[in-house]
């Protein structure tokens, strides 16, 4: 099939398509682990969709902004401490400080978007019982109008960059230079992850978030508060996408900007459809897993235009196979 | 109760990694002040200082005993916002300070001046486009200065018999479509890649050179007579898309591949990104871009790694003409940036056209085909497809965290 389909393309002068396997050989490790830490990044904001999609099962467009309003509290943070363009000659205890401190800024500036999105855009609609595609409206109404003042606000372009410190390779696997920043942000979101994951399953609240997804009504009867379930739900959702904007910014220093969510928002969003929206775990192997093909696929292929393609090429696939995603299960169902 | 364990572990085992982490971090100073030792094997030029105008250059206050009709107006047309929004704000501001300088001087004629926002996005332009051509005061229009929008606008000019004379747009092909409405107001491609491949492999000694293009018009085009140029030089050659953030995938290619320059085709909301993430994985080499990573965005958002970037051009460094520089800093309150020059003499051309009495498109129109004058920057004479005859290119680096030109290259 696959040669018919490439005597089928036009060609013009150069060849449509190459695959440069002797290329992936020779990248294959480095490609692996920048993979794992962008799908790291990935991973902690799909999170946020298969939260509230759990929950509510509402797909909440405007977590991409969520994402970005963290960005924006690293940045003003992190520029308010005098970091700039250049690496910060600071001691290490003094990086890490003022690292942690852009962390905290981040997740309050993200969980209180979240949180504001919830009270303002969505509680509204659900008193008034308004049907599934109202949500997915306002969803969608809600990303555009925070991008949009964002925008108003500052400007076009792209925030300077924020350097926090210069990243060091520190030890090599396979011939291939483990950089600390990679490691950081790798262990970093997977620790998040898992006391998320770890929450959700034996905690009170996590009991409660699941008995939500599973059953509303039920719940609600059994004594579980919705609203302060779906409320804390947004919440650990932007708890997350604040980690995530740090790492984000961590790896790409320039990458505050009005719509700079938006992308990496559709990603994730893949991602967690991949893993099995509402699952916990499937979020973790859906961000992951996306972010080691898009490397591969642009080593491969030698040229972005089909990194996308192949990434959903793969959750298509997939999606036929398995149509609730790779670990399936629902946020109600999960079992830890 | 076992799971419980393994999450100790687990736990454990990943603070155990932080801090090595951290460790490593420590040890750093002293290996990476070495390494940038080793980056700096670049060759030093020395940066311009001055450049020759003229002597008769047409200036947009003309002789001030000019008339024209009320509604008279000329348009911008081209991004105000946008990704790469400032390439356009340093053109219009340009075209701005012409048709003031030209208003203040010419009490009869005030040139109304209309500015029409495209995003510099292909997809977005046909619509403002459209919009201006329809209004029957715009006469003339400086724009657009981006090859993809360009290319998409083009036969709606042309339809409409509106001059337009780009600014910045520089792919080859936009003059093959037999349009007689568009004019370039600087050098193109096949003159430019050329020139940054001459430049790369012989002042700046390069052996080995990775391209990097992006998807757009632009990118594709000049990335191929760069290339054209470089011959067996060129080590290898990747594909990046407009609105990428993470490189990480093409850097392991590039520092796999042992290169000592890179070229990156493109703009610089993806090029500013790239260099930094380059820079951050341990290339010591040079980065070179074309005139769309030329611009102050470029060092704000690639930071410190911006240190080791050249640019080609076919732009004329218009901060060393002393004139021009000291009235566009007073009316904007910053230094012309890339494209303003090429703005403001396009601007001046149209005006002249008006001052002469050709006060309706088709006569503004034959003014242009037919214009042989210089300008500020450079000789103003189109052939007959609306390519100039004599483009320059010039070559600029970050020096001290601004961009200086080196004088003029590929000749």
């Amino acid at each position: 099939m696959i040669p018919t389909l490439l005597t089928m393309l036009p060609a013009d002068d150069s060849t449509w398509i190459t695959f440069d396997i002797p290329s992936l050989m020779q990248n294959f490790w480095s490609a692996t682990f920048d993979g794992l830490t962008f799908g790291s990044i990935y991973a902690l904001v799909a999170l946020g969709y298969t939260l509230v999609y759990g929950v509510l099962n509402l797909i909440n467009f405007a977590h991409s902004e969520v994402f970005i309003m963290g960005c924006y509290g690293v940045f003003f943070t992190l520029s308010y401490l005098g970091f700039g363009p250049s690496a910060p000659n600071l001691s290490v205890g003094a990086i890490i400080a003022n690292l942690l401190l852009a962390l905290v800024v981040a997740i309050c500036a993200s969980a209180l978007t979240a949180f504001l999105l919830e009270r303002l855009a969505y509680r509204p609609l659900r008193k008034r019982n308004a049907p599934r595609l109202v949500f997915l409206i306002t969803a969608i109404g809600a990303s555009f109008t925070i991008q949009y003042t964002i925008f108003a606000v500052r400007g076009p372009n792209p925030e300077p960059a924020l350097t926090m410190f210069k990243s060091n390779p520190i030890f090599e696997v396979f011939g291939t230079f483990i950089y600390d920043q990679q490691l950081i942000i790798v262990i970093a979101a997977v620790i998040m992850m898992v006391i998320t994951e770890r929450f959700i399953s034996k905690s009170r609240t996590g009991r409660g978030i699941r008995a939500v997804a599973q059953d509303p009504d039920t719940a609600t009867l059994m004594g579980v508060n919705k609203e302060k379930i779906i409320i804390t739900t947004f919440v650990i959702g932007g708890i997350l996408a604040g980690a995530a904007a740090l790492f984000y910014v961590m790896k790409i220093p320039s990458g505050v900007q009005y719509n700079g969510g938006f992308i990496l928002g559709i990603k994730a969003f893949a991602a967690a459809v991949l893993g099995g929206i509402g699952n916990v775990r499937g979020a973790l192997l859906g961000g992951l897993l996306l972010g080691l093909i898009g490397n591969y696929g642009q080593i491969l292929l030698g040229n972005s235009q089909w990194t996308d393609v192949v990434a959903f090429l793969v959750l298509v696939l997939v999606l036929l196979v398995r149509p609730e995603g790779i670990l399936g299960t629902s946020l109600g169902r999960s079992k830890a | 109760m076992y799971r419980k364990k393994v999450m100790t572990t687990l736990a454990a085992a990943a603070t155990l990694g932080m801090l090595m982490a951290g460790c490593a971090n420590q040890a750093a100073p002293e290996s990476s002040s070495s390494a940038g030792g080793g980056g700096s094997t670049a060759v030093n030029i020395p940066a311009l200082t001055s450049i020759e105008t003229p002597k008769d250059a047409v200036l947009p206050a003309g002789d001030g005993k000019a008339t024209c009709a009320a509604t008279t107006t000329l348009a911008y047309i081209g991004a105000e916002t946008g990704a790469n929004a400032q390439l356009g704000i340093n053109i219009f501001n340009g075209v701005q300070l012409a048709i003031d300088q030209h208003n203040k001087a010419n009490a009869g004629c005030q040139v109304q001046f209309k500015k029409f926002d495209t995003e510099g996005d292909p997809n977005k332009a046909t619509g403002p486009v459209t919009q201006a051509t329809k209004e029957a005061g715009i006469i003339g229009v400086v724009g657009l200065p981006f090859s993809g929008e360009s290319k998409a606008t083009g036969n709606i000019f042309e339809q409409q018999k509106l001059v337009h004379i780009t600014p910045a747009a520089t792919n080859p092909t936009l003059t093959d479509n037999g349009w007689t409405t568009f004019f370039r107001g600087l050098g193109n491609d096949a003159v430019q890649g050329p020139a940054a491949a001459k430049f790369i492999t012989g002042k700046l000694g390069a052996k080995k050179v990775y391209l990097v293009q992006d998807d757009s018009d632009y990118g594709i085009g000049l990335g191929k007579t760069t290339s054209d140029g470089l011959g067996s030089a060129l080590i290898g050659t990747d594909k990046v898309t407009t609105g990428q953030k993470d490189f990480s995938a093409t850097i392991s290619k590039i520092m796999n591949s042992k290169a000592d320059a890179v070229f990156y085709s493109g703009y610089y909301a993806e090029g500013a990104p790239f260099d930094q993430q380059l820079v951050a994985k341990g290339f010591t080499g040079t980065f070179i871009g074309p005139d769309g990573l030329k611009d102050d965005q470029f060092i704000k958002q690639a930071g410190d790694a911006s240190s080791n970037a050249f640019f080609t051009c076919p732009c004329i460094p218009g901060e060393l003409i002393p004139t021009f520089e000291s009235a566009y800093k007073a009316a904007n309150n910053m230094e012309p940036g890339t494209y303003s020059i090429e703005g403001y003499d396009a601007a001046t051309v149209l005006l002249a056209g008006i001052d002469a009495g050709n006060q309706d498109r088709a006569k503004l129109l034959s003014w242009v085909k037919s214009y042989d004058k210089d300008g500020l920057s450079k000789h103003y004479k189109w052939n007959d497809k609306g390519e100039l005859q004599a483009p320059t290119v010039y070559g600029y680096k970050v020096e001290n965290g601004k961009i200086v030109p080196i004088g003029a290259i590929g000749e």
